[in-house]
Parts: structure tokens; sequence; C-alpha cells
């Protein structure tokens, strides 16, 4: 039925008709996905290595140049101490996207097997968990992050574990739904007639197979990560005041945002540059992927 | 019917039993001394140990832990989840008390967010360039994707600060209420939007548009007539999304702008680890979203006649 109606909406859509050869050619095409490419390896390389990309350290104040504009000299302007915004926005880079790191892991690494143990396990196993997984969905994310973070106690290594934990539940619901999809498919019938083992077909057939939606979404959830955590850190869970930190900057200038709204609002918008970034490019991988 | 409903009502039931039960095990069992938990962190070298056990028995910390969980069961089965340990009040009290504030602003975001996203999804279906339809299409992964406390700040520093149009902080009102209400439609739009686009295309391709084409019908008049009813309900299964991104985007909302509600009082609880004032707040949100979730569940097959012949047929709906 999609292929039929996809022939029919294929004239409205500019540039499907040759799609050129080969990955390269088709980054080409798309403008915003290269750039979103370039934001994202750039924050990258901020966070390995904050010391080629600018010379001022993060905590290098002159209190005598506070709240300067953005300007060549500071890119993002200066802080109430004279610090520079952007050497703190770039080292901030490495508390923020490690944790976001950590907490994709723990939120795929969990969640994935929570979901593959439901999906092929099957019957009461799969039951208990789904109901689990419910109750887990039922709380917002963000307001079981904070919850937990209460638990464990206020840190950027504890925010990055909360958020991994308040996320679990979505992907074990999406692994679950890919296992069983995976598991009517019939060269999973075929491996277990060739005599299979139910270990075998898991680990060589269901796994393998059922990651990929699982992947896409480790993707976006790197976005909603990066958010989850500095939205933790702007709270106040996170590391303290003097650390760079996206959330901590952000909620640094606010204070003064009547008179000196750039000291909020420049790290705020790298921020959502990488958000936007991920989401672009998870949406990207999720499309090929589809295919 | 009658199986489908009780089988609905009970996960809801199921839910916010569950909720309850982790967030015991969470805050009153986890930490190795709740006693801990219920002073200020700041505060805790001052706390004497008479004192201590003197708190250790009113909230009977001395207890066995089932005993403990039975009886806060029984009493938060009746409404009484215990009193807050900043206010001393009640925690029921407590919220209802701010919890009008933070229905006023969550029922304004959400109008707005609708109206925001089929004004998108309109756009991107009736639209013949290209160039519209691809940005309606960018549009709500970028409303996701800007943090609420930049886009709060931003909204605060254009409308407040420099026009002045609009008061920055409090909530005295109606005037008070537009920033914030603006600034936490914003994320709530983002998914209705995108659904609304996707479901809007899908029937737009659909076989009777084309009847509607050959009869000859308008661009317009399809999309007005046929499209809009039928793609708008789809939206109701987010429902659940749409309120926890309310409940989290109001936290941070009501922060930025000093608003009180229960997103600023849950901060607050948080900060202060008022342990029974926590719970109160998760399992209050956890039995709005399992409701939510039900009502959605039950006047769906209402709504729309192809799942209401399912149901009549007795043949299995839910998995």
């Amino acid at each position: 039925m999609t292929a039929e109606l996809d022939v029919l909406a294929a004239p409205a859509r500019p540039g499907r008709a040759s799609p050129p050869a080969g990955r390269l050619g088709r980054l080409a095409q798309q403008p915003f996905l290269v750039l979103s490419w370039i934001i994202v390896l750039v924050v990258i390389g901020w966070a390995v290595a904050p010391g080629l990309f600018t010379s001022y350290g993060p905590y290098d104040g002159d209190s005598a140049a506070g709240f300067a504009p953005p300007s060549a000299e500071h890119w993002f302007g200066t802080d109430r101490l004279g610090r520079d915004l952007f050497a703190r926005s770039v080292y901030g880079a490495h508390t923020t996207l490690t944790a976001t790191l950590l907490a994709v892991l723990v939120a795929f690494g969990i969640g994935t097997v929570v979901g593959l143990i439901a999906g092929f396990g099957g019957g009461i196993v799969d039951t208990a968990i789904m109901r689990v997984v419910d109750v887990f969905l039922a709380i917002p994310s963000l307001l079981l992050a904070m919850v937990v973070v209460s638990v464990l106690g206020y840190s950027t290594q504890n925010i990055a574990l909360a958020v991994g934990v308040s996320s679990i539940a979505s992907f074990a619901r999406v692994m679950r739904a890919q296992v069983l999809a995976v598991m009517t498919q019939d060269y999973v019938k075929a491996a277990y007639g060739l005599g299979g083992g139910r270990l075998r077909v898991l680990v060589r057939h269901v796994v393998p197979n059922s990651l990929n939606s699982v992947i896409a979404l480790a993707a976006l959830e790197v976005g909603t990560a990066v958010l989850a955590v500095a939205s933790l850190g702007f709270l106040g869970y996170g590391a303290p005041p003097p650390q760079p930190e996206w959330g901590l900057l952000v909620a640094e200038g606010r204070d003064y945002v009547a008179v000196h709204p750039w000291a909020s609002i420049m790290p705020g918008l790298a921020l959502a540059l990488v958000v936007i970034s991920t989401h672009r490019i998870s949406t990207s991988y999720r499309k090929e992927h589809r295919r | 019917m009658l199986r489908y409903l009780a089988l609905k009502a009970g996960r809801a039931l199921f839910v916010v039993w569950a909720a309850f039960t982790l967030t015991f095990v969470l805050l009153f069992v986890l930490p190795a001394d709740p006693v801990d938990l219920l002073f200020d962190p700041a505060e805790l070298n001052t706390v004497t140990p008479e004192v201590r056990e003197q708190v250790a028995d009113g909230y009977g910390f001395d207890k066995p832990v089932l005993l403990q969980y039975l009886a806060r069961l029984g009493h938060a089965l009746t409404g009484d989840f215990g009193s807050s340990v900043q206010s001393g009040r009640s925690v029921t009290a407590t919220i209802l008390d701010v919890l009008p504030s933070t229905l006023v602003l969550a029922f304004g975001a959400l109008v707005l967010a609708l109206l925001i996203g089929f004004v998108i999804a309109l756009a991107a279906t009736s639209t013949r360039r290209a160039w519209v339809r691809n940005l309606a299409e960018a549009l709500p992964s970028g409303a996701v994707s800007v943090p609420v406390f930049l886009s709060g700040i931003l909204v605060l520093q254009i409308f407040s600060f420099q026009l002045g149009w609009f008061p920055a902080f409090g909530d005295q009102g109606a005037r008070s209420l537009v920033l914030p209400m603006i600034t936490l439609a914003v994320p709530v739009s983002g998914p209705i939007a995108q659904l609304l686009v996707r479901s809007f295309a899908t029937e737009f391709r659909s076989g009777y548009v084309t009847t509607s084409w050959a009869k000859g019908a308008t661009r317009g008049g399809i999309v007005v007539r046929d499209v809009f009813r039928n793609a708008s309900l789809p939206a109701l299964t987010i429902a659940g999304i749409t309120f926890g991104n309310l409940i989290a985007g109001s936290v941070i909302t009501e922060t930025v702008f000093a608003r009180q509600g229960i997103g600023r009082m849950t901060q607050a609880a948080i900060n202060t680890l008022d342990i029974p004032l926590v719970q109160g707040i998760v399992v209050l949100v956890a039995a709005s979203f399992a409701v939510i979730n039900l009502v959605v569940d039950l006047i769906y097959p209402l709504l729309d006649p192809r799942l209401r012949a399912t149901l009549a047929t007795g043949s299995p709906l839910t998995a």
C-alpha cells in the first residue's frame, strides 16, 4: 500500500528523482545535516581537548572586566567575575557530555536487557516486567530523575544516573516490541527448525535484528538527555557553582538577566544548538534505516 | 466491553499503587537513615541524638519496614500522605493550595500548544510550496530542542525587560500568566505538532481524499472538510506524553518566572528533602497520568466507529 502511495507523492518532493550515489553524495545534498554534524563534532572536541578551542581558563577571572558584552575578545561575553563565558562553555562541555553519555549508556544497557527478557521470556515474566515499565512511564522523567537525585545526593554523576534510570522504561518498551516482531519472522523459525537452541537463536538472530530501532532511540535520547542533564543542573542538583556546567551557567546568568542578558543566553543558545543538531542527526539515521 | 473497562481500570489502579510503593522504597527504605533526609543537610550536624530519636519515633522509622509501609498505605488510601516536614501542614492541603495556580497555567499552555500544533499541521498539509512544508516539518523538533529555561529567559528578556508589555515575575492577574503560558506551550506543542503533521499527511494520501479530488474539491476544502476531522483524533493517543511534558515543563517554567505552583513546590520539596510532600506529589502525578490514559482509552472507541465495531464483536483489542 505504502509503496504505491510513495510513487504518487514522489513528484511533490524535489530532489528525490535521482539520489546521488554513496553516503557522502547524499550528505552533500543536506546542508543542515552537514552543519549538525559539524556542530556535534566541534562540541565533542570541546569536551575532549578544551585547551585547543580557547586560550582562557574556565576559572580565570578579572573582576574589573565583569559583564562584558560579546566581543571579538570574549565571544560569549564575560560573567559577574569577569570569567570568559565562551571558555566556561567549552570546559562545561566535558561535564555535560560525559553525564549525557553515562545517562544514555545506563538507559540503553539496562533498558535493552529488560526489554529482551520481557519479549523473549514471554508469559508471566513479560507481564510482570511490562507492568513495572508502565509505572515508570507514568511518572514524568524529569520528576523521576529529581526524586532519584534527591536520594543519591547532588552531583553531576548522580544526575547522569538519575536521567539514565528515568529513561530505562522507554528503551525497554521499544526493545520488547522489536523482539516480539523479530520472533515472528521466518528466519527465526528456520533457525529453530535447523536445531538451534534458544540461546543460540537469541544471540545470533533476535538480538542483532532487534537492536536497530533501539539504536535509533539512543540517538534521539542523546539530545533529550543533554536537555535533562542541563535542566537538572539549572535547578541546582549538579556540580557545585564554581564548576562550569551548561545548565548551571544559564542559572548563574539568570540572576542578572534584566541587565546582562547575554550571560545566560549565550551558553543557553550553545546548548540549544547542540540539542537541535543531535535531533537532526537522529532523524536522518531513522529515515535511512527504515528503508 | 465490560471486560475491556475492567482491565483498563485495573491497570490504572495498579499504576497508582505501584507509584506509591516505588516512592516508598526510594524515599523511605533505600536511604541508609531516612532521618538524615528529614533535616536540612547544612544543619544535620547540629541535630542532637535525642531529637533524632524523637523524629524517628514520630515518623515510625523505628518500626519494621513492612508495618511502616502498611500504615502509610492505609493512610494514603484515605488521602492522607502525612504532613510536610517543612511547614508541618498536611501534604494534601499543601498540594491543594498551589494546584489551581498550576492547573490554570497548564490548561492555558495546553490550549496554546494545540493551536500551534494544528496551525503547523494545517500549514504543512495545505501549502504547495516545498519550503513552507519543510519549515513546518522542522519546527516541532526545534520546539522540543530548546531548553525550557532558555526560552523562558528569552521570552522574559524580550517581552518584559525590552518591550515592557508583561510583568516579569509573580502571579498576580492574567497579564503575569501570558509569558509563562507561552514558555510552557512551546515544548508541549512539539510532539503534538509532529503527530498531527504525520497523521494529516497520511490522511491526505488516503482513498477518500482521491475521491474528493475527483469530485472537483479544492485543496483547502479537502484539508478542512476531510483531513482535519479524521486526522485530529490520533492527537488523543499522546495525551499522557503531553501531560508529562506539562508537568516537567511547569517545574522549570514556574522556577524561571518565580510563580507558585506544583512545579516550583516539587523543586522546593526536593531541595529541602521534604519526603512526605515529594511522595504526595509523585503519587498525584502518577494518578493523574493513569486517569488521563484511562479516559482516553474509554472515550476513544466512542469517537472512532471502527474501534467500536471491534469491541462489540469481542475480538481481542489490547495486548
